[in-house]
C-alpha cells in the first residue's frame, strides 16, 4: 500500500501506547430532566492497536453512541475516554478536531457530497490535512478508488453510481488519509457481498501493513470471523467480550 | 474553471462546484444580484445627474463669489438681492466687476401643443466676460430687445424645430405673452430643475417677467481683481452685509452648498438615496436566501466534513466563497443591463447618466460586501451541523 498517504507522518504516535482507545468506566446519558436517560453503563474496554474490533447487540443496545463517544464526536460525560494516551473528558474542540484528522468515519449512509465527483469527495479526506501538492492528493485518491474496484468511476457524480458504489467511495474517503484508527457503523448495510468482502478486506489489509486498528458495528456475521476480537453491548453494559 | 479556483483557494472549491450543481439556484441568485445592482446602478446613475445638473447651473458663469439671499437654497429659489449691493461690493478693494443676475422658471408652450420649462437667465450682454469662455461670443447678440438664446439640450421641444434653432436661423415664439426671437442655440449642459436654459438680457428678462423689477436681481456675481485673496474678500463682505438677509460665498462652496440642500433635504434627492438601499437590501436578502437554503441542503455534508476533522473555518470558507462567485456573476449582467437603461434613459430624459469607473467600482465593491455580510448570516446554520446525528 505504498501510494496511500502517510499525511500525518509527523504526529507523532504515543509511545508506548499499546492501546489507541482506552475507555473506562465510561456512562451516558440522553435527553435532560424527566427524559434523562442512561444509555451507557461502566463501559470498560482497550482496544489493541492494529486490530479489528466487532461490536455487537440488538438495536438500541449503545454501539453508535459508544463509537461516537470513541469517535470524538460526542462529549464525554462522565468516565475517561482516552485517544492515543489523550484524555477525551474535558478536552477542548479543538483536540477533538486534531483527534478527528487521525481518524476514519465509515458511516451507515455514504453521506457522499452530491456536487463532488469521486475522486473530489475521496480527495476531501486529504485534504482536511492541509495545503499540498494537489497532485499528489489527486494520485493517491485515484489509487484507492482504484483497490475499491472503482477505477473506471473517477469522474462520476455520486447521482450516477449505485449504493454499492457510493459506500465504497465513501470507504476510500474514511482510508485515503492513512488514519491510525477506523470508526465504521454498519458499513456494509449497504453493500453486496462482493463489495461487502472487498471493503472488510482492505480494513484488514490495512490493519496488517499500518498497524491502522478498526472498530466496527455489524450485524454480518461473515464479518466475525474476520474479527480479532467481538464485544457485545446489551442495554449500554457489555455482555461478552471475546477474543477470536 | 475548478482547476483555477483549486489554485486560487488552495482546496477544492466546493461552494463553486456546490452552486454550479444546482443550476436553478444559481440562476436565481445571479439573477437577484444583477436587479440589485441594476437598482442601484439606475439609483445612482440618476443621483450624478441630478447632481451634476444642479452644478451646470453655477458652471455657466465665471465668477469669484456670488452674493445671494439668506433664503436662496438653491439657485432659483429665495429672495432677491437689491441691486444697490452692487455698487456696495465694488467699494470692497480687490473687487474687479460685479454684476446682477435674474433668474425665473417659465412655461413654453410649442405650436404642437408640447410645452417645456425654461429656466430663463437675464445678464448684462455687455458683460460676456462673466460667462464660461464657449457662451462668451454669442451673448452680445443679446442686447437686441427680445433675442433669446436657447439650450440644446432642451427636452420636449421638436427635433425638426430644434434642427431650425440650431441651423442658426431666427425662430419667433410666445413667452408669457410676448414674443421672442431665438438667435441660435447654445449648449448649455441640460438641466433638472427645468427642461432647458433660456438666456436673454436683463432688459429681455424684466419684459418676460412683468412683475420682476431692475432692482431687485436674484444674485450678484462679483470678479476679483487678479491675484486678490478671494476668502478675504467673501470675509469682508460678509462683515459688511447684514448677515441675516444675504449671504456671500465663493461660486464654488455656493454650488456645493446648493448640491449638499438638494440632494439631502429634498425629497427628490431623499428619494434617490431610499432607492439605493431598498436596492442594498433586495440584494441582501435574495442573496441571504438562496445562500442559507444552501446551507441548510448540505448539512449531512457539511456533518460529514466536520466528523472528517475540517473546522468552522471551512464551512465559512466554502459560504464566502459562494457569496463572492454571486457577487461577481451578478455584476456582470447587472451593469450591462444598467448600462443599456443609461443609454435609453438618458436619450428620453436628456440627462447626462454616466457609468463612471468610480461607481462601477464602487457598485462592485459594495456587491461583494453586501453578499459576504449575507453569507456570513447564512452561516449561523451552520452550528447545528452536528457530526454525531450521522450514524
Ligand atoms: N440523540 C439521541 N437522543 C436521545 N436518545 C438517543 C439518541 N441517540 C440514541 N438514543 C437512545 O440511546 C440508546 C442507544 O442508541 P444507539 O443508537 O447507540 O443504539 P444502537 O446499538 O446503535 O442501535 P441500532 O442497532 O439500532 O443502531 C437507544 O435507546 C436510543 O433510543
Ligand atoms: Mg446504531
Amino acid at each position: 500500500m505504498a501510494n496511500v498517504m502517510n499525511v500525518h507522518s509527523s504526529v507523532p504516535t504515543d509511545a508506548g501506547s499499546r492501546h489507541p482507545v482506552a475507555i473506562a468506566g465510561l456512562n451516558h446519558w440522553f435527553g435532560e430532566g424527566e427524559a434523562r436517560k442512561q444509555v451507557i453503563f461502566d463501559v470498560n474496554m482497550r482496544i489493541e492497536g492494529g486490530s479489528l474490533t466487532i461490536l455487537m447487540g440488538p438495536s438500541g443496545s449503545g454501539k453508535t453512541t459508544l463509537l461516537t463517544l470513541a469517535g470524538c464526536l460526542r462529549d464525554v460525560q462522565e468516565g475517561s475516554v482516552k485517544m492515543f494516551g489523550q484524555e477525551l473528558y474535558g478536552a477542548s474542540e479543538r483536540e477533538l478536531v486534531a483527534n478527528r484528522r487521525r481518524m476514519g468515519f465509515i458511516f451507515q449512509a455514504h453521506n457522499l457530497h452530491e456536487s463532488l465527483t469521486a475522486t473530489q469527495n475521496v480527495m476531501m479526506g486529504l485534504e482536511v490535512h492541509g495545503r499540498d501538492d494537489r497532485g499528489r492528493y489527486l494520485e493517491a485518491s485515484h489509487h484507492l478508488l482504484g483497490l475499491m474496484g472503482l477505477g473506471d468511476r473517477f469522474d462520476y457524480l455520486p447521482s450516477n453510481l449505485s449504493g454499492g458504489q457510493k459506500q465504497r467511495v465513501a470507504v476510500a474517503r474514511a482510508l485515503v488519509g492513512n488514519p491510525d484508527i477506523v470508526f465504521a457503523d454498519e458499513p456494509t448495510a449497504a453493500l453486496d457481498k462482493d463489495s461487502g468482502g472487498r471493503v472488510i478486506r482492505m480494513l484488514k489489509r490495512l490493519g496488517a501493513e499500518r498497524g491502522t486498528t478498526t472498530v466496527m458495528v455489524t450485524h454480518d456475521n461473515r464479518i466475525l470471523e474476520l474479527a480479532d476480537r467481538v464485544v457485545t453491548l446489551e442495554d449500554g453494559r457489555v455482555v461478552d467480550d471475546s477474543a477470536h | 474553471m475548478t482547476n483555477a479556483l483549486a489554485r486560487v483557494l488552495g482546496r477544492l472549491p466546493i461552494g463553486w462546484l456546490q452552486l454550479v450543481h444546482s443550476k436553478t439556484r444559481l440562476a436565481a441568485a445571479v439573477a437577484g444580484v444583477a436587479f440589485a445592482n441594476v437598482l442601484v446602478f439606475v439609483q445612482l446613475g440618476i443621483f450624478g445627474a441630478l447632481s451634476e445638473t444642479i452644478l451646470v447651473t453655477y458652471e455657466l458663469f465665471d465668477a469669484d463669489i456670488l452674493i445671494s439671499a439668506n433664503d436662496a437654497n438653491t439657485f432659483l429659489e429665495g429672495s432677491n438681492v437689491a441691486r444697490q449691493r452692487t455698487y456696495q461690493a465694488l467699494t470692497v478693494p480687490g473687487i474687479a466687476a460685479a454684476l446682477p443676475v435674474y433668474t425665473a422658471l417659465t412655461e413654453w408652450t410649442q405650436d404642437d401643443g408640447n410645452t417645456s420649462s425654461l429656466q430663463v437667465i437675464g445678464i448684462d450682454p455687455g458683460a460676456a466676460r462673466f460667462l464660461r469662455q464657449d457662451l462668451r461670443e454669442r451673448i452680445p447678440e443679446l442686447a437686441i430687445l427680445n433675442t433669446a438664446l436657447l439650450d440644446v439640450n432642451t427636452r420636449g421641444v421638436d427635433a425638426e424645430l430644434m434642427d431650425t434653432v440650431k441651423s442658426g436661423r431666427s425662430i419667433d415664439f410666445e413667452l408669457n405673452g410676448r414674443t421672442i426671437t431665438i438667435r441660435g442655440a447654445v449648449s448649455f449642459g441640460g438641466g433638472f430643475t427645468a427642461d432647458g436654459y433660456l438666456f436673454v438680457s436683463d432688459q429681455t428678462f424684466l419684459r418676460i417677467f412683468q412683475k420682476r423689477i431692475s432692482g431687485a436681481p436674484d444674485h450678484i456675481l462679483l470678479k476679483a481683481t487678479a491675484g486678490a485673496g478671494v476668502a478675504a474678500i467673501v470675509d469682508q463682505l460678509n462683515l459688511i452685509f447684514p448677515r441675516d438677509n444675504l449671504r456671500v460665498r465663493t461660486l464654488e462652496r455656493a454650488a456645493q452648498e446648493d448640491l449638499a440642500y438638494q440632494t439631502t433635504e429634498r425629497p427628490i434627492g431623499l428619494i434617490f438615496g431610499f432607492g439605493v438601499v431598498i436596492g442594498v437590501i433586495v440584494g441582501i436578502v435574495i442573496v441571504y436566501q438562496v445562500l442559507s437554503t444552501d446551507v441548510a441542503d448540505h448539512m449531512r455534508e457539511y456533518a460529514t466534513f466536520k466528523a472528517i476533522g475540517y473546522r468552522q473555518r471551512f464551512f465559512l470558507g466554502i459560504v464566502l466563497e459562494e457569496a463572492v462567485i454571486l457577487a461577481l456573476f451578478g455584476f456582470a449582467p447587472g451593469i450591462s443591463i444598467s448600462w443599456f437603461i443609461y443609454g435609453v434613459l438618458g436619450q428620453k430624459s436628456g440627462l447626462p447618466l454616466e457609468m463612471s469607473v468610480a461607481t462601477a467600482t464602487m457598485v462592485l465593491i459594495g456587491t461583494i460586501l453586501a453578499c459576504t455580510f449575507s453569507g456570513g448570516i447564512a452561516t449561523r446554520r451552520l452550528a447545528s451541523a452536528d457530526p454525531a446525528d450521522l450514524f
